[in-house]
């Protein structure tokens, strides 16, 4: 007997249910739920998630450690992050589907584009945090201006760009949530379609959605902690932490 | 409890009297007579930025002012708002649901709690900057610790608290397009209503970047505003 005032934990006992046993759908006539469908909403969704994140990487990456060894670029990764935000996720997946249209690839290149400013911020602040002491020593050890990117600047800057990472990871995860606007069927699948999946497969989805999320935000703090160089966890440099402060450095959410 | 409907309504005149909007173009002529349509999901918008960043600021300070005495209290606070804040915003909708229901108070929740981990951590990182030389002075000229705070720490974390500010509110104008999960309206239900129909999509999603670009300004000027002698080196 559960007590009036407990009734919404029959809501998430039933929504469990439903991730974990097939059921009949709303509307009659066909199963749903259980985990067979549910493994494939989430690889579905882990599919477009990676994708996305990686080709934001190429692209982003190189470009942002290119521009923070130049040292020009501020105006460039503070407009991208200042525009990033300023677009929400569901405004810019349906500018995709009214104007381009449905389908895989342009979820993932909604999510591309969303994936992209945080990288590019994230990776240029973390060049531009490099102690320039420490890249004018390397310079007056001969070393030449790639050797300085791959052996000074990259390094140093890898928390940072594994902190982009982290919160790219997360915003696009979280997006791929409403990726069946444009007929990709994602862990979003139950959420959109309540005529079939009712509260509790919107529920049981969105319970998914919510583990799935928590798990690679962790993950990615795991990564970020793993690819700190060892000298910089020794000494971590706050006066060099403290030298470029952009308004983004709190990590934006998008969905 | 019912789940929400996201019916695909066509607000496209049938019959094809246009062929503009029968062909789904980009019709100006369709976003003049129909613009009436759009205030009531922007106000509904504004309401729904406004309010948690309100609410948001209001906790995140008082927040900010105990975590400032006791510094033990920042790691916990950081801990667990920052659990919050990875939540994506469609599942905490429907998360909330079977406690606050269908509608603003479900879209108020979740939209507050995203709120508080960047708007907590300006604050906090705004008064620590302060220079430890500045805050000396102003208590060897006989300051309270209560009147350093008010009267010195706070003006000099200003840019940093604003700059929170902006981007707790552009944050906020994006997921209350998504507040349309909640069941609580806004432009993002006014872009589900036919998100195929390009002139709908270009009107209701731009109303929501205007909107973010409209608060960023205004909160800037009202920095530049609140600090004066930072104006002069600029």
């Amino acid at each position: 007997m559960i007590a009036p005032g407990l009734a919404f934990l029959g809501d998430f006992g039933e929504a469990i249910k439903f991730i974990f046993q097939e059921r009949e759908s709303v509307s009659g006539g066909v199963q749903i739920g259980g985990i067979p469908e549910l493994a494939g909403f989430t690889a579905t969704h882990m599919y477009v998630s990676l994708a996305a994140l990686a080709i934001a990487a190429v692209l982003a990456i190189p470009l942002a450690l290119w521009l923070g060894h130049l040292g020009r670029g501020d105006f460039i990764a503070t407009a991208t992050s200042n525009v990033g935000r300023a677009v929400p996720s569901l405004a810019l997946l349906a500018f995709f589907i009214s104007f381009v249209g449905l389908g895989y690839t342009n979820v993932i290149a909604v999510l591309v584009l969303l994936a992209i400013p945080p990288l590019i911020t994230n990776t240029y602040v973390g060049v531009r945090q490099v102690d320039r002491d420490t890249v004018d020593a390397a310079r007056g050890q001969g070393l030449t201006g790639m050797e300085i990117v791959r052996k000074i600047e990259l390094p140093l800057a890898l928390p940072s760009i594994f902190a982009g990472m982290r919160t790219s990871a997360v915003n696009v995860v979280a997006t791929a949530t409403i990726a069946p606007l444009a007929n990709v069927q994602t862990l979003g699948e139950p959420i959109i379609t309540p005529q079939t999946y009712g509260f509790v497969g919107q529920l049981g989805a969105s319970i998914l959605v919510a583990v799935i999320t928590l798990l690679v935000d962790f993950l990615f703090a795991r990564l970020q902690r793993a690819v700190t160089p060892e000298g910089v966890k020794l000494a971590r440099p706050a006066k060099a932490r403290r030298r470029f402060s952009f308004p983004t450095k709190r990590s934006p959410k998008q969905a | 409890m019912i789940g929400l409907p996201i019916a695909q309504l066509q607000i496209q005149k049938p019959g094809g009297a246009d062929d503009c909007v029968s062909s789904n173009g980009f019709c100006p002529e369709w976003i003049a007579e129909n613009i009436d349509r759009y205030w009531t999901p922007l106000l509904e918008h504004v309401y729904l930025t406004v309010a948690p960043v309100a609410i948001g600021f209001a906790i995140s300070l008082a927040l900010a002012i105990m975590a400032h005495r006791r510094r033990w209290l920042t790691g916990p606070v950081i801990a667990i708002s920052g659990i919050f804040f990875a939540i994506p915003s469609v599942a905490a909708f429907f998360l909330l649901q079977p406690l606050t229901g269908l509608g603003y108070t479900t879209a108020m929740v979740a939209l507050v709690s995203y709120t508080l981990l960047i708007i907590f951590r300006n604050i906090t990182d705004g008064l620590r900057n302060v220079p430890a030389e500045t805050r000396d002075a102003a208590l060897g000229q006989g300051l309270t610790e209560r009147q350093v705070l008010y009267r010195v720490e706070f003006p000099m974390a200003v840019p940093e608290i604003m700059a929170g500010l902006r981007i707790a509110t552009s944050t906020t104008v994006g997921l209350a397009a998504l507040a349309v999960f909640a069941g609580a309206g806004g432009l993002g239900a006014e872009i589900l209503v036919d998100k195929r129909f390009k002139s709908n999509v270009v009107v209701a999603g731009g109303l929501a970047v205007l909107l973010a670009a409209a608060f960023d300004l205004m909160i800037l000027g009202a920095q530049r505003a609140m600090t004066p002698w930072r104006r002069s080196r600029a």
